[in-house]
């Protein structure tokens, strides 16, 4: 006997625990299971591409912070790169270590924070999540010792960076470098052979290589499906050939290999650090810049390995004190798009966990 | 205090008096029990977590379940308009009087307990599922999608994991020979977790299924629907419902209490000191498990019921009852390490099974 049954449209988010941030999706659901997802984006729209066509360049760094609020740094990188490139300013050795060390810190902040969150949407009650947080608290009093701030850093400046380390900070890193990997084995230990988690996670949200990098998906949400793609050692920008470390890849593209991808680069970005501290170079951190620059006309792209995948900033100068256009790449906008393709036929429970592992962010989404 | 009772029961038009004591102390030691749990579960997962809980309401932050409930109670009370009225106002009741009810039948030390039923076990799993309906009625009434998917959950959790419940406690009333809560914890000489290690966690698996914890949480599973069944529940009607959640765990603790630790027998304290102290040990096993576990999915949830925890109460319910009719004066040196490496064996080979099944069908 089959019984009548009635599809049902559920609205997940705006205001949702595990949306992470304002996304809304319009899920038709049949009993448990997703038979079509609708994203609804734009709630945390706040026309930042068009507000830097009215700053100028140097006032349009800030803006960038709030692009994706939880890797600010990573969010400066780019754009001062394409700006940097535009109008052929050169960063001193010094500065690209600089950036290269609070980059990956922000990374792992970052990566903490995902991961954490992921935990959590899979209903671990906020215990992963304070222990990440509790390290990613580490990692921003890090950060705050460099530049005054707590969440959006405004760091980066063309040609360098704002603040060189001051004297207590290189040490204070070097304690927080020692200490982590035992944080990551703890985390290890709480969460990867855990029964429950493996069963949530294992084979749930399957994205196959071709289907990722047809839809140019990028980050851990492409490296969890195999495909060893990073720009870092792909196309290195900054000083990032200069470093030894490994690209982490999954076999089976599922939640569980996003995860693992996560804290495997948290592992990665600890030893680029620690060389980066070695090799650190003496120098200026950044080089005299006129306040209102003005690139010459044209037209640049520049894009880095952020914790969600490519950044990508598309800027085009007309000769005046302010871009003419600019456009960022958003890698979790990019990654957003599977999102239909991963949640169809999954459970409601699973397309939480899967909205989970990809991993985003609103800010840059929306933007 | 037991003296005194007997003594009342004596005398003449006792039975209303230790009626209304009974009833008096019952709706007081729920009361009592649930803001020293929400207590303690806020500063204890808080310290699983790494950070401090509430101490700024009074010595410790005692007072924050008082300063919440005052919150709470000064809160508006929205009724949804499409909801159903009738059964908005009245599934908060209908969830939370059975818990008392349960309370009644509970032995706290020798002698003090509301009713002696000789039925007791059949009781409970009788009154328990009432929670359950009063549970699905608030999730239907308030007319909201994620409600009704909460309350949905609670019912398949509910059929599925009664069964292995009522199992491993007809093992129980097998080795015990009484239905009787009383004559359960009379016959504990030893412990029946010592003595049914797999009933003990058959029933506790489903135990943590009946009150809706971790990693059973799915009714109310906040990360996917937000609060579940009281997603539209505010003011009074709320503060019930959490009232339920928590005096469910306290039921659930004073059950597994009586049922498999012993009850209130223990040596040198008073027996009541002994029951308070078992069931704050089993909460704290509840609470550890929140920590740390994260949540089923819903198939998951009634795979274990039906698949892992129905055939090893099966078993259970088997071993046991073999022994009562083939070997019933069995030393205990000799059954109980049998048993327990059977159990132990039992749960590894079950679990692989399962385990083995779960990876060919995924990859």
């Amino acid at each position: 006997m089959t019984l009548a049954t009635e599809q049902f449209i559920l609205n997940i988010g705006p205001l949702h625990p595990s949306t992470h941030g304002v996304f809304r999706m319009r899920v038709t659901m049949d009993g448990e299971t997703i038979q079509d997802v609708e994203p609804v984006f734009g709630y945390l729209h706040r026309g930042l591409e068009k507000l830097c066509e009215s700053h100028t360049y140097k006032q349009n760094i800030p803006i960038t912070d709030r692009l994706d609020y939880v890797s600010a740094i990573n969010n400066n990188w780019p754009y001062v790169m394409a700006v940097e490139k535009l109008a052929e300013i050169q960063v001193p050795l010094r500065a690209e270590y600089l950036r290269v060390i609070m980059g990956e810190l922000q990374r792992i902040a970052s990566h903490l924070l995902a991961v954490g969150s992921l935990m959590n949407d899979m209903g671990v009650f906020y215990t992963a999540f304070m222990y990440m947080f509790r390290e990613r608290e580490k990692i921003i009093d890090l950060l705050e010792m460099v530049t005054g701030q707590r969440l959006l850093y405004n760091y980066m400046r063309f040609g360098g960076v704002s603040m060189d380390f001051p004297a207590e900070f290189i040490p204070a890193l070097k304690r927080f470098l020692n200490i982590m990997p035992s944080y990551l084995d703890e985390y290890d230990s709480m969460m990867a052979d855990n029964e429950i988690l493996l069963s949530r996670t294992k084979g749930i949200g399957i994205l196959t290589p071709e289907m990722a990098v047809n839809s140019s998906a990028s980050g851990p949400l492409l490296r969890g499906s195999g495909v060893k793609w990073d720009l870092r050692k792909d196309a290195p920008y900054s000083v990032y050939d200069r470093f030894d470390f490994d690209i982490p890849t999954g076999n089976n593209g599922d939640c569980y290999d996003r995860y693992r991808v996560r804290m495997e680069e948290m592992r990665q970005s600890i030893r680029i650090i620690n060389q980066a501290i070695e090799q650190l170079p003496s120098g200026k951190e950044k080089v005299m810049v006129p306040l209102r620059i003005r690139p010459p006309k044209g037209e640049t792209y520049s894009q880095i390995e952020a914790p969600r995948g490519i950044l990508g900033c598309y800027i085009v100068s007309d000769g005046s004190t302010k871009p003419y256009r600019c456009h960022f790449r958003a890698p979790a906008f990019i990654n957003l798009t599977l999102l239909q393709e991963l949640l169809i036929g999954q459970k409601l429970a699973d397309a939480i966990i899967i909205f989970g592992s990809i991993d985003l962010s609103m800010g840059e989404v929306d933007r | 205090m037991n003296n005194w009772l007997i003594s009342l029961d004596n005398s003449v038009g006792n039975f209303w008096l230790q009626f209304l004591i009974m009833a008096v102390f019952i709706i007081a030691f729920v009361m009592s029990s649930v803001i020293m749990f929400i207590w303690t579960e806020r500063r204890v997962i808080a310290r699983f977590q790494a950070r401090l809980g509430p101490n700024r309401a009074g010595p410790f932050g005692l007072f924050q379940a008082i300063a919440d409930t005052v919150k709470i109670l000064t809160k508006e009370d929205i009724i949804p308009s499409l909801a159903d009225r009738v059964l908005f106002w009245t599934a908060p009741a209908i969830a939370f009087i059975p818990t008392l009810m349960i309370m009644a039948t509970i032995p706290f030390m020798n002698g003090f307990q509301m009713v002696d039923l000789n039925v007791g076990v059949l009781f409970i799993s009788a009154v328990s599922a009432i929670s359950a309906i009063g549970i699905f009625l608030s999730g239907v009434a308030g007319n909201n999608k994620y409600s009704l998917i909460g309350a949905m959950r609670e019912i398949a959790q509910l059929i599925s994991f009664e069964i292995p419940m009522v199992l491993s406690l007809a093992s129980l009333v097998i080795a015990c020979g009484s239905m009787s809560l009383t004559q359960i914890v009379a016959a504990q000489n030893v412990p029946n977790i010592i003595l049914q290690p797999l009933g003990f966690v058959v029933f506790m698996v489903a135990i943590l299924a009946e009150i809706n914890r971790t990693p059973f949480d799915l009714v109310e599973a906040d990360s996917e629907l937000t609060c579940g069944f009281n997603t539209e529940y505010s003011g009074m009607k709320f503060a019930l419902l959490y009232l339920t959640e928590y005096s469910e765990a306290v039921v659930g603790a004073a059950l597994i209490t009586t049922f498999f630790l012993g009850g209130w027998r223990g040596p040198f304290l008073p027996g009541i000191m002994w029951f308070v102290v078992k069931m704050i040990a089993s909460f704290m096993f509840i609470l550890w498990l929140r920590s740390t576990l994260p949540r089923l999915r819903i198939d998951q949830s009634m795979h274990l019921a039906w698949k892992g925890l129905l055939p090893l109460a099966l078993v259970n319910l088997f071993v046991i009852a073999l022994k009562n009719v083939f070997f019933p004066d069995l030393s205990l040196w000799i059954s109980v390490p049998v048993y327990i490496l059977v159990s132990v064996l039992v749960i590894l080979l079950w679990a692989g099974f399962l385990r083995k099944g779960r990876k060919s069908l995924v990859v």
